[in-house]
């Protein structure tokens, strides 16, 4: 009645038209596994303390791995990062530095000294870990953290196992590997230290314990024979590491040869050039291409001096020389003898060809099936008998610390499950954030940030840690770089791009929502996600 | 090592919003008190790029003017999609009368404000190609002639979509419409002179020309932004892909329009007073292909015996545009001696 003239209808709103119906598809929010996590052995999700990281949050970042991972600053510096070659941030330009951010976040832990996570109530539960080793040390800790009592019992003076008497200290500082040792034993874990468990069943029936996790890892150094003269002086690696690592090593001359090719022969040839050897020449018998070793590793020995001798097997040892026989790759690329010989000066020959393991704790059990030198468990990390379960070196795998500390947390979990008579299942798995999932335009250029190295010269002479830090700022703007693989990272794009205002936003922490009601299921949203978390679905029409 | 300047947020500035900036270096979309100038339940198809694109200007404006804005609207698409009668998207002021007075209509609303001392009020005038580079030309020339206080924004979707995709002056050769079927000798638009509004918009030497594109958020509300700093007649020229037209799929929008940029066909660059002062460097150099297969308009130039050389003298326009604006970094633009140099505006955006 008040109205102009000429005007019979009330201004209304578009917002009667439901849009919606329109739709055939919807877009949907999802949390897909990023190719980093899906390659870490230890299930740690990198993208998500990377994300927490990312804004200064570094406490609830070092909070976030520890759910998986209680040793950081370990990880930080011996982790083999199969992380990073997973990275689709490789293709883009360089992958992300995640395990020098990891290393950042352990330090920071150690040096301000943030509290362990607190433990579920006492279960009333007693659990021999056997072993104080990565993957023991990690069954314990999440042992712990579940509310079951938990001793250790280890055969070395000090805990660590390889991590302390196989890794020199230019890879991994003592301190730091008594530091986040001493923070696990913190959660009232008793360790029993110079204790050798000879037989499982009787310790485990002494001592009342409830379940046991066998990680006892693999040092016993595997022997080749090799026609030696009475005076050649012959090693294993793993004797000749630990023997450094406790202060008192062997002289082996100024010339030293190393036989193999894996990550040990590496730690023996570097270690040897820090002891003084003036010559360190790996021998191993394929090529380069071949070897077990890690790429880093091989670099990072090679720029301090130590020689390779590729396609060459000793065939002699003698009194300060050795005899090499060429070798050559046949068909199928398993190297074959030549018949050529060449002579290398050598003073000692250090053996690393391989470790196994001492079964004879449980040499005595029908029911703990072992097979090529390895105890044979399920994908819950049990053997065959039940209540006993096993992981790291002892058992088929990776003989990496991060897969020790992977076995050790399914293992956990498993023996978790299996205490309370629960079923233990695999958790479950969301699909995998592939790098044609990702809209890459959407990321700045940057190169990954390169970690200062020592100076070669003054590495090889002292067993200081090779591969530096980063500092606060290094270590964010590397965190920055991840591109958070099917995760949101609330970047906005989605409440941006839609045409239709359909996307509502839920503020800081909240993520978004689709407004069903006037979403026209263009897919804008989906097409322009630069992390590829929203995925078109069909409407059930 | 040396030191490092930290100055990196994850996705830099090409991303609508970033958790790790502070919030007035955020974009206005980002921010869930934008204007929202044209709400949900409008009925442009899926996928519209000049809702979008009038969205995203339309909300920097209101920001830039304090919310106080009259917006004064050609007959098209936008119009026709947003006031079905008797409801309306917009929540702003909005005013329409005809396909071709919008500049006049807005000179009239600029003129009104400045009698009532409304200075505070800025006033736009906005439609479609067909509604500014044809149709509406006569009054908007007489509005940039007169350097009336209006800030003209043009939606190009580069024909007449509304009355089912008749050519406009702004149809780029090759583009079939059904005006310019695909068939003959020379299938869809002809190669003709062409018709850069924006350029003859810098004829008229008004303080402010800009063009943009949906793909380029950040750099759309820059100018938006920019524009409302002038007193005057401004011109902003906006490409807004439309998946009905086009022939493209209704998720390629903003993958389309940032194409057009990559590839050379569509110059992002401002003016002032009739010079260019910035241009939008490439930042991924894309071959005219990639944006022309996506776009069922050009599907003849891939089935015709002819397509190749088509295809060729439009790399051939891209490549002639890099060349005139700058485009690529490091390569300075052709101008005449004496023109000074344009920024990059790419270098302003760096670190956002």
């Amino acid at each position: 009645m008040d109205k102009p003239f000429a005007i019979t209808l009330d201004v209304g709103s578009s917002l009667a038209n439901k849009t919606g119906s329109w739709r055939t598809e919807r877009p949907v929010y999802v949390d897909l596994l990023p190719p980093c996590s899906n390659a870490c052995p230890a299930g740690e999700s990198i993208q998500q303390w990377l994300y927490r990281a990312e804004d200064g949050g570094y406490e609830a970042a070092w909070r976030q791995i520890m759910a998986d991972n209680p040793l950081p600053a370990i990880m930080g510096r011996v982790c083999f990062r199969p992380c990073e070659a997973a990275c689709n941030r490789g293709e883009v330009d360089t992958a992300v530095g995640i395990n020098s951010v990891e290393r950042f976040l352990g330090d920071e832990a150690i040096a301000r000294d943030w509290a362990m996570p607190a433990a579920a109530a006492a279960t009333g539960k007693h659990v021999l870990v056997v072993g104080a080793g990565p993957a023991g040390l990690a069954a314990a800790y999440h042992l712990a953290l579940a509310g079951h009592t938990v001793t250790i019992r280890d055969a070395g003076p000090e805990p660590g196992g390889m991590m302390r008497y196989g890794i020199p200290a230019y890879r991994l500082p003592r301190t730091v590997i008594d530091a986040e040792i001493g923070r696990i034993l913190s959660l009232g874990i008793t360790l029993e230290s110079g204790v050798t468990v000879t037989d499982v069943r009787a310790a485990l029936a002494d001592g009342g314990f409830d379940a046991a996790f066998l990680a006892v890892g693999a040092q016993v150094g595997k022997r080749a024979y090799i026609p030696a003269g009475d005076s050649a002086k012959i090693l294993d690696a793993v004797s000749y590491l630990h023997a450094a690592a406790d202060q008192a090593p062997p002289l082996l001359g100024r010339r030293v040869a190393i036989y193999g090719g894996g990550d040990t022969a590496i730690d023996a040839a570097r270690t040897a050039r820090r002891l003084g050897a003036t010559d360190a020449v790996i021998v191993y018998r394929r090529t380069r291409g071949q070897m077990p070793a890690h790429a880093i590793e091989v670099d990072e020995a090679a720029a301090e001096g130590v020689r390779m001798m590729w396609l060459s097997t000793i065939a002699r040892a003698e009194s300060g020389a050795l005899v090499i026989e060429k070798m050559e790759l046949d068909e199928t690329g398993f190297p074959q003898p030549t018949g050529e010989f060449t002579t290398l000066d050598a003073d000692a020959v250090v053996l690393a060809l391989g470790q196994e393991t001492d079964l004879s704790l449980v040499g005595g059990d029908p029911a703990i099936a072992v097979d090529d030198g390895v105890v044979q468990v399920g994908a819950d990390q049990m053997t065959g008998e039940p209540g006993i379960f096993a992981g790291g070196d002892m058992v088929a795998g990776d003989r990496t610390v991060t897969t020790g500390v992977g076995h050790g947390k399914r293992a956990a979990r498993a023996i978790d499950a299996w205490l309370r008579g629960e079923p233990w299942r695999p958790p479950a798995q969301a699909a995998l954030a592939a790098f044609d999932r990702l809209n890459t335009w959407y990321y700045s250029d940057a190169p990954a940030t390169v970690r200062p190295e020592l100076d070669v010269a003054r590495r090889i002479s002292t067993f200081d840690e090779v591969v530096g830090g980063l500092d606060e700022s290094n270590a964010l703007f590397e965190a920055r770089r991840c591109l958070s693989c099917g995760n949101c990272f609330e970047c906005d794009n989605c409440f941006g791009v839609c045409p239709d205002n359909a996307v509502i936003k839920l503020g800081p922490g909240q993520r978004y929502q689709v407004d069903l009601d006037y979403c026209k299921g263009c897919g804008i949203c989906a097409a322009e996600c630069p992390c590829g978390a929203i995925e078109m679905v069909p409407e059930q029409i | 090592m040396a030191l490092q300047q930290i100055k990196f947020y994850q996705t830099g500035s090409f991303a609508v919003g970033n958790r790790l900036l502070d919030p007035d270096q955020r974009s206005v979309q980002s921010d869930t008190d934008r204007a929202n100038s044209i709400n949900s339940g409008h009925r442009a198809c899926q996928g519209c790029g000049e809702a979008l694109g009038a969205r995203y200007a339309l909300d920097a404006a209101m920001r830039a003017a304090g919310g106080q804005v009259i917006a004064v609207n050609a007959t098209g698409c936008l119009e026709v999609f947003s006031t079905p009668y008797p409801e309306s998207s917009w929540q702003i002021p909005w005013i329409h009368s005809l396909f071709g007075n919008a500049p006049a209509v807005a000179t009239g609303v600029a003129a009104a404000m400045r009698v009532k001392g409304r200075s505070d009020v800025r006033v736009i005038g906005q439609g479609g190609d067909g509604g500014t580079v044809d149709i509406g030309f006569a009054c908007l020339s007489g509005m940039f002639e007169r350097n009336d206080d209006v800030l003209y924004i043009c939606y190009d979707n580069e024909a007449y979509m509304n009355t089912g995709v008749q050519r406009s002056g702004a149809t780029p050769p090759a583009a079939r419409t059904t005006t310019t079927p695909a068939v003959g000798p020379e299938p869809g638009n002809r190669f003709g002179q062409g018709k850069s509004a924006p350029l003859i918009a810098m004829a008229h030497e008004i303080p402010y020309v800009a063009t943009a594109t949906v793909a380029g958020l950040r750099d759309l509300e820059y100018k938006v932004r920019r524009a409302m700093e002038f007193r005057g007649a401004r011109y902003l020229h906006v490409l807004v892909p439309c998946p009905l037209g086009w022939g493209s799929a209704s998720c390629d929008t903003i993958k389309i329009a940032r194409l057009a940029e990559q590839t050379g066909l569509f110059p992002v660059f401002e003016a002032e007073d009739g010079q260019v002062v910035s241009v939008s460097k490439i930042r991924k150099r894309a071959p005219v292909e990639d944006y022309l297969r996506l776009q069922s308009r050009y599907a003849h130039l891939f089935t015709s015996p002819d397509g190749e050389r088509t295809i060729a003298r439009l790399q051939a326009r891209a490549d002639r545009n890099i060349a005139r604006f700058g485009l690529l970094d490091g390569v300075p633009p052709s101008l005449p001696d004496g023109m000074p140099q344009p920024r990059s505006r790419n270098d302003d955006e760096a670190g956002r």
